[in-house]
This record gives structure tokens, C-alpha cells and sequence, in this order.
């Protein structure tokens, strides 16, 4: 059950490298990592200018941390996590001068996270280049209890909080970087229909 | 519709700021209360010149506290249409005129963390009521302002006063002269610029911003436009079935209206966009003066913007 043609389902414009920035910021995630290898490879030259942070997948795929280090970036993050990699990139925007490009590459729910940290640095959201690759995984916020559940595969899917089951939305807020679910059985308790494998 | 609802104003107050720009307050007819508008928006004027009607925008500096009164500020340029030294020589305090809802093209962004305002000359206008807003909500910015020399700032004292260390003033005669190349590199992430004054000091300053690697959606510019003149040509309006001719001081826009024909505006200034037109045939050189069509939409020949652009030729045949 996909309910779609909602607007606010975010586009990926690929990520292409700005030549006129005077510094690269680069969030990869997992898969994400073949997507930096791709725009920079192309532009050798903007290395010098990178600070690369790279949290290897949380589900699924290989680490690709020593590509990224052969790349050999001004400035390379490995970090064991997305939340411990934003961390570290809010640090990083805190202090970051307005030549600054922010790249963001990976799975949706990281993507979102980069952005919605890019926005709240002030960060107009046109200019963040952003690259979807790996696993359709969406980050799903249950308007209900407004828990966070990740790597979220399948709809309905069961909040990781409450334990209500959920409709996956194509309704998506760039503040948090998450889809809404919402109750599907609120009309009729108990009828749920059965889960559909439809972000793998 | 063409610019919207109207409002029927008079003069109640004249200010010589400098020798060459006078700051005019404008309250409606009927006493009642101006719309508030939004920091960075401006008015198109309407004069009744002997022969002919003539609208110029102009950017408001401020509504009164009890709203009941707009400034406007007007440089005198004798090589326009007539439109400012009209406001010049024959608007006095009394003068009835007509104004159109303020409209803003020229917004500040919300999300932005910092702002960094730029003026030039009279483009110090949108700018002062910018920087009045941006101090009301208590966001960070600064304010770089270029004049001609100390008798020429418009607004240099009044900044001063109420903006402080915040404003730093540049003046030609003393060769000073805003510093891009200084000042953009090191702004934090989330500034916003945004520059109004004459074309080369947009262009550079929009040029320093490039060379900065600031992003374009950081970058703002509201040009201030004026139509110019040029040698008179006919005038038909295909669906209207009206010919009629365009005067060497009237803007294409001001001879469509004075037929009789409503045409979409906004701007007035070659920006927005909304004035965009159909050219069905014409005998002569399309002179594309705004800065809204791209080149190949210019040199297709196929659209005009009829707030600034013209005819050298004979005969302009529009799809109106
Ligand atoms: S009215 Fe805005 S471009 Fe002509």
C-alpha cells in the first residue's frame, strides 16, 4: 500500500561537484561512498579542498573507508556512525565560512540528516548537493508517539516506540529528515493489511 | 491584472536629502491606514504629466508608526522619461498621485543566519528598510554603503544613527571603495547578500560573491532599471485591433496602457518577469534592455519585456 504523489517527497539532483566552491563537505554514507568516489574522481583537483566524513552502512554493503583514504582528501573522517558523523559536521558547519559546498550521499534517512543539519546552519537546502545510493530504506517519525524508526523497509512497518502499526507516507519532513507514518488501523483496530517490501 | 488594486495618495511631506534626491511621504487620500508591507518592497508611482501618464517603481523606505504615511526616495535623472524630474519640478505637498500595492521582489530570507546589505547611491533605499527589519527581529548583519561623496549619502546619517558600528560608508571622492574581495571570503555559513545600486556595482559585487564560492541562492540583487527612451515607432496590438505609436519619452508599456489596454506588471524594472509579451512580427531591431530573458529568447526575437524594452524600426506588431 504506497500512497504517493506527494510533493514533499525530496529530489535527488546527483552529486555534482561545484568548481567554484572553496571548500568541498562531504557526508557519505555506505553505498554513498561510490558516489563521492564518481563526482571527485572526476575533478582530482577539488581534493585538496575536501573534508570527507564517512560513516560505512548500517545495513547492508561493504566499508569503503580505505577507497575514500586512497582518494587521500585535505581531511578525512571515519566515523562508526550516522548520529557520531553528524555530530562531528555540525562541529565542522559551526565554523564553516560561506565558500563552503555541502554534499550529502547514502540512504535517504542520512541524507535527510545531513540536510536538515545544513539547514539549521543556515544553509539554503537548493544548495546541498545530494546523491541517493544503497538501499531504499526510509527513516519513518510515528506522528503519534513521534518515535524515530530507521532502516525502515517495508509498509506498514511497526513503530519501533509505540507499536502502532504504521502506513508509510511519502509525506516527508526536510526538518527532520523522516517520512511520516501514521496509524493504519485507527478506522478498524486490528486490521492490518500485510507488510509490503517496498523501500529494500 | 496589471499591478493590482491601486491607491489614491497625496503628498503631505517633501525632504531634500541631497542636492539630487528628495524623500516624499505619501498618505492615502481617504486617511485611511497603508497596507504594511514587507522590507525590500517597492510601489509603482503614477504621474499625470501634461500629455501622458508615467509610472516609475519606487522602493519604500518606511510606513509612519501609525501607518498612515509611506516614504519614498527619488533621484533626479534628467536622461530618463521624465518620470523623476516630473517628482522633481512639479510634485509638491498636496500633489495627488496614485500608487499600486506594494509588491516585494526583493525579499530577506528567513532562514538565512546573517545578512550583509550593500547599497549604492539611491539604491540605498530598500536597503534602509532592510536594515530596519533585520534590527527590529534582532538578526546579525551589516550594512556597506556607497556614495558619490558626504553631500551625496541619502540616508549616511540617519544609518549612522540608528544602526551604528553595523554601517560602513565608502565614498568616491575619496577613493574608497567596498572591499569584496575582504569581505565576502570570511562569512560565516547562512549569510545572505543582497545588493542594490547602479549595474556595475551589482556585477561586481555579485562577481565577488562567485569568486568567494558563495552559492547563487545566497546572492540577491534588485537593479534599479530605468526605461530608457529612444526614437518613436508604431504600435499594433494584434487582438485589440489598436494601432497607435510609442513616443521617443514613453516606455512600450506606457504607450499600451495610454491605448486603453491592460497589460500585466509587476516590477517595472525588467526583472519579474510578468510583463513578458509575444512579438507577432516587427519592421526594425528588437532592443532588449532587462535582465529577465535569456539570451536566446533575445536573439530569437520572438518575446519582449514591454517595461524597458523597445523598437528601432518602423512598426512592432504585439500579440496583446
Ligand atoms: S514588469 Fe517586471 S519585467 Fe517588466
Amino acid at each position: 500500500m504506497l500512497v504517493s504523489n506527494i510533493k514533499s517527497r525530496p529530489v535527488y539532483g546527483g552529486l555534482k561537484v561545484d568548481v567554484a566552491a572553496r571548500r568541498h563537505l562531504v557526508a557519505a554514507e555506505g553505498e554513498g561512498a561510490l558516489a563521492v568516489i564518481d563526482a571527485f574522481g572526476a575533478h582530482p583537483e577539488a581534493l585538496a579542498r575536501t573534508t570527507l566524513l564517512y560513516a560505512a552502512g548500517g545495513s547492508a554493503g561493504e566499508d569503503h573507508a580505505a577507497r575514500l583514504a586512497a582518494f587521500r582528501p585535505d581531511d578525512l573522517f571515519v566515523m562508526p556512525s550516522q548520529p557520531t558523523l553528524i555530530t562531528r559536521l555540525n562541529v565542522i558547519l559551526n565554523t564553516a565560512t560561506m565558500g563552503t559546498r555541502l554534499y550529502a550521499a547514502g540512504v535517504e534517512g542520512f541524507i535527510g540528516s545531513v540536510v536538515a543539519a545544513g539547514m539549521a546552519h543556515g544553509v539554503d537546502q537548493a544548495s546541498i548537493r545530494t546523491e541517493h545510493r544503497g538501499s531504499l530504506a526510509r527513516r519513518v517519525q510515528c506522528v503519534h508517539c513521534k518515535g524515530m524508526t530507521e532502516n525502515v523497509t517495508v509498509s506498514p512497518v511497526t513503530c519501533s516506540h509505540c507499536g502502532i502499526p504504521l502506513l508509510v507516507r511519502d509525506h516527508y519532513s526536510r526538518r527532520l529528515g523522516a517520512f511520516q507514518g501514521v496509524s493504519i488501523d485507527a478506522e478498524t483496530p486490528g486490521d492490518v493489511p500485510p507488510a509490503e517490501e517496498l523501500y529494500a | 491584472m496589471s499591478g493590482g488594486v491601486e491607491i489614491g495618495v497625496r503628498v503631505v511631506s517633501i525632504e531634500q536629502a541631497t542636492p539630487t534626491v528628495k524623500r516624499f511621504s505619501l498618505a492615502a487620500r481617504d486617511r485611511s491606514p497603508l497596507p504594511v508591507f514587507s522590507a525590500g518592497s517597492h510601489v509603482v508611482v503614477a504621474m499625470d504629466a501634461d500629455d501622458r501618464r508615467i509610472k516609475n517603481p519606487y522602493s519604500l523606505i518606511d510606513r509612519s508608526a501609525d501607518g498612515s504615511t509611506y516614504r519614498i526616495g527619488v533621484l533626479r535623472t534628467p536622461q530618463s522619461r521624465g518620470g523623476s524630474v516630473f517628482m522633481h519640478d512639479r510634485v509638491e505637498v498636496g500633489s495627488e498621485l496614485t500608487i499600486t500595492m506594494p509588491v516585494n521582489l526583493f525579499p530577506l530570507n528567513r532562514t538565512g543566519r546573517k545578512h550583509l546589505l550593500i547599497a549604492g547611491g539611491i539604491g540605498v533605499t530598500p536597503i534602509y528598510a532592510m536594515a530596519e527589519e533585520l534590527a527590529r527581529q534582532s538578526f546579525a548583519y551589516e550594512i556597506h554603503y556607497a556614495m558619490r561623496d558626504a553631500a551625496h549619502g541619502a540616508f549616511a546619517d540617519e544609518l549612522v544613527a540608528r544602526h551604528g558600528d553595523k554601517v560602513r560608508l565608502y565614498r568616491d571622492d575619496c577613493q574608497e571603495v567596498i572591499a569584496v574581495d575582504r569581505i565576502l571570503p570570511h562569512q560565516p555559513l547562512g549569510t545572505h547578500l543582497y545588493v542594490c545600486g547602479p549595474e556595475g556595482m551589482i556585477d561586481a559585487i555579485l562577481k565577488g560573491g562567485r569568486a568567494a564560492g558563495w552559492p547563487e541562492e545566497n546572492l540577491h540583487a534588485e537593479r534599479f532599471l530605468a526605461p530608457p527612451g529612444g526614437s518613436p515607432f508604431a504600435l499594433t496590438l494584434a487582438k485589440a485591433g489598436i494601432t497607435t505609436e510609442v513616443r521617443s519619452d514613453q516606455s512600450l508599456l506606457e504607450a499600451i496602457e495610454a491605448a486603453g489596454v491592460d497589460a500585466p506588471f509587476l516590477c517595472r524594472g525588467g526583472a519579474c518577469g510578468q510583463c513578458e509579451t509575444t512579438v507577432v512580427s516587427c519592421d526594425g531591431e528588437l532592443v532588449h534592455n532587462d535582465h529577465f530573458l535569456s539570451d536566446e529568447e533575445k536573439a530569437s526575437g520572438t518575446k519582449i519585456m514591454t517595461c524597458v524594452s523597445r523598437l528601432k524600426g518602423r512598426e512592432l506588431v504585439l500579440d496583446l
